[in-house]
């Protein structure tokens, strides 16, 4: 087991990258996500990291790039952010139908406008749609593990998919935490190289990208929601396998003090360690029966671990760090009332909108959710969503 | 018997719907999209290959006797020949007709 390491989050991801022993990178500077990449300047500068980066002059450049990079056969990777990522919309739909493993970190931030650097959901929100694996780290050694374990799940020859990591913008990106650090030879050993399964080649020339008419396009859809629905398999597998390894456990679906709980409040990324506290506080000194439950596996969404997660709960309550204007929910309470609509006896759900735009969810703003929560099940409120903290 | 790529299930094409076999749009019947055919008056026809030449699609191919016929599987009516051909042998009629 490597040592334990007071570091900065973005510089501890940077130094997971250059564990996986990544081939090429392209990135574009965007705040919250820039010490990252700067770092990863640096360590291929200094001659500490043997990998090609590839400074571009936009996002919508960088994952271009990524994708020749990745096609190449190159290990790749990227990190960004917030405009950044809507700026490399249209590249990210392609980059899972041509099957290429990028891995890329977002720093997550809120979009402009009004303008903002500040953080919440709804960057990877917008790009929900795009066929991605998409992972919630909520501390500093969660983005270090899954991190490496990204480069193993997108590589894997069942997925061959890209896989973002999202962690908070500042609230985790810019905060130093002690981080466990493993060693290079035990990550090649979790890690072995990438072996690409076509990779472009004078030799064995293919076609990347070709028109797919209305006689392909369906199936061609289909493949991919195929692959990314049976991903979530080789996620849990890997880790596993990890968890084996390094005796640090990861599930696609986390509770928290979630047995027998009448209540469960579901939060996504860092929040969630101020809503465990929130727990604490209402299980022990309010004798409450309240849970946690956390998502940390986005896309494939796990509809079935979720079902079991919440099974037995009276009330649901969501917590969404996005707004969906004009929508029906907050984009996860939308996804999982969906998911339990017709189950029987499901929790009654109820969608709160919290943390936009850099504002901070206090244990007080989760205690007054699940009290609000628990006044809108008894009624059986007809609601769509709540924003909390908002001023009128 | 190889599927035709428009008969194949969603699991069975290339990894990443990518293309591997050089040439394969010959597969497509891009006939289909036509409205209008080429119609060639051969007495008026003096083998200059002008049309073989303009055709975007490959579509012109080069008969036993120096004049030239269409594949009619492929040509998709844009009608280049039958404004390029140099004696006018080549006309354009609708398909219903």
């Amino acid at each position: 087991m490597g040592k334990r390491v007071g570091i900065e989050v973005s510089l501890a991801i940077s130094e997971a990258v250059k564990l996986a022993n990544v081939d090429a990178i392209a990135a574009y500077p965007i705040t919250p996500q820039t010490h990252i990449v700067e770092h990863l300047s640096e360590l291929v500068a200094e001659g500490e990291l043997d990998a090609a980066f590839i400074p571009v002059e936009s996002e919508h450049s960088a994952m271009s790039v990524c994708a020749g990079t990745s096609a190449a056969g190159a290990r790749t990777y990227t990190a960004t952010s917030s405009q950044g990522l809507a700026l490399m919309n249209e590249i990210l739909f392609i980059i899972p139908a041509l099957r290429l493993p990028v891995v890329m970190t977002i720093a997550n931030r809120s979009l402009s406008g009004p303008i903002s650097i500040w953080n919440d959901h709804s960057d990877i929100m917008s790009v929900r749609d795009t066929g991605w694996i998409a992972i919630f780290a909520e501390n500093g050694q969660e983005s270090f593990d899954l991190t490496l374990m990204s480069f193993k799940i997108a590589e894997d020859h069942r997925v061959l998919l890209p896989i973002s990591v999202n962690l908070d913008g500042f609230t985790l990106s810019h905060v130093i935490e002690p981080h466990e650090f493993l060693d290079q030879e035990e990550v090649d050993k979790f890690l072995p190289d990438y072996e690409p399964l076509v990779q472009l080649n004078p030799d064995k020339p293919v076609s990347m990208g070709t028109v797919g008419i209305p006689e392909i396009y369906t199936e061609a859809k289909k493949c991919l929601d195929e692959t990314l629905i049976a991903s979530e398999a080789v996620v849990k597998e890997v880790f596993a396998e990890f968890g084996e390894m390094f005796g640090r456990h990861y599930k696609v679906v986390e509770s928290y003090r979630a047995e027998g709980a009448e209540t469960l409040l579901m939060t996504m990324g860092c929040v969630s360690e101020t809503a465990m506290e929130a727990i604490d506080k209402m299980r022990d000194q309010d004798n409450r029966s309240v849970g946690l439950v956390r998502l940390r596996l986005w896309r494939p969404f796990p509809a079935n671990v979720l079902r079991a997660e919440v099974a037995g709960a009276k009330t649901l309550a969501i917590i969404d760090r996005a707004i969906s204007p004009g929508g029906t929910a907050g984009p996860v309470a939308g996804e999982v009332r969906s998911a339990l609509y017709s189950v029987e006896g499901a929790p009654y759900i109820a969608s709160f909108i919290a943390g936009l735009g850099g504002r901070d969810i206090t244990i007080d703003d989760f205690i007054s959710v699940v009290d609000q929560a628990e006044e809108m099940a008894e009624s059986n409120e007809i609601h769509q969503y709540k924003i909390i903290g908002v001023r009128e | 018997m190889t599927k035709k790529f428009n008969e194949k299930a969603w699991n069975e094409y290339e990894l990443g719907y990518m293309v591997s076999d050089a040439g394969c749009a010959v597969e497509y019947r891009t006939g289909d999209w036509r409205s209008q055919r080429p119609q060639t008056n051969k007495d008026k026809c003096i083998k200059c290959g002008v049309c073989y030449l303009v055709c975007p699609e490959g579509a012109i191919v080069l008969a036993a006797d120096g004049t030239y016929d269409f594949d009619l599987e492929h040509c998709k009516g844009c009608g280049i020949c039958a404004t390029e051909c140099w004696t006018g042998c080549i006309s354009m009629v609708e398909e219903d007709e």
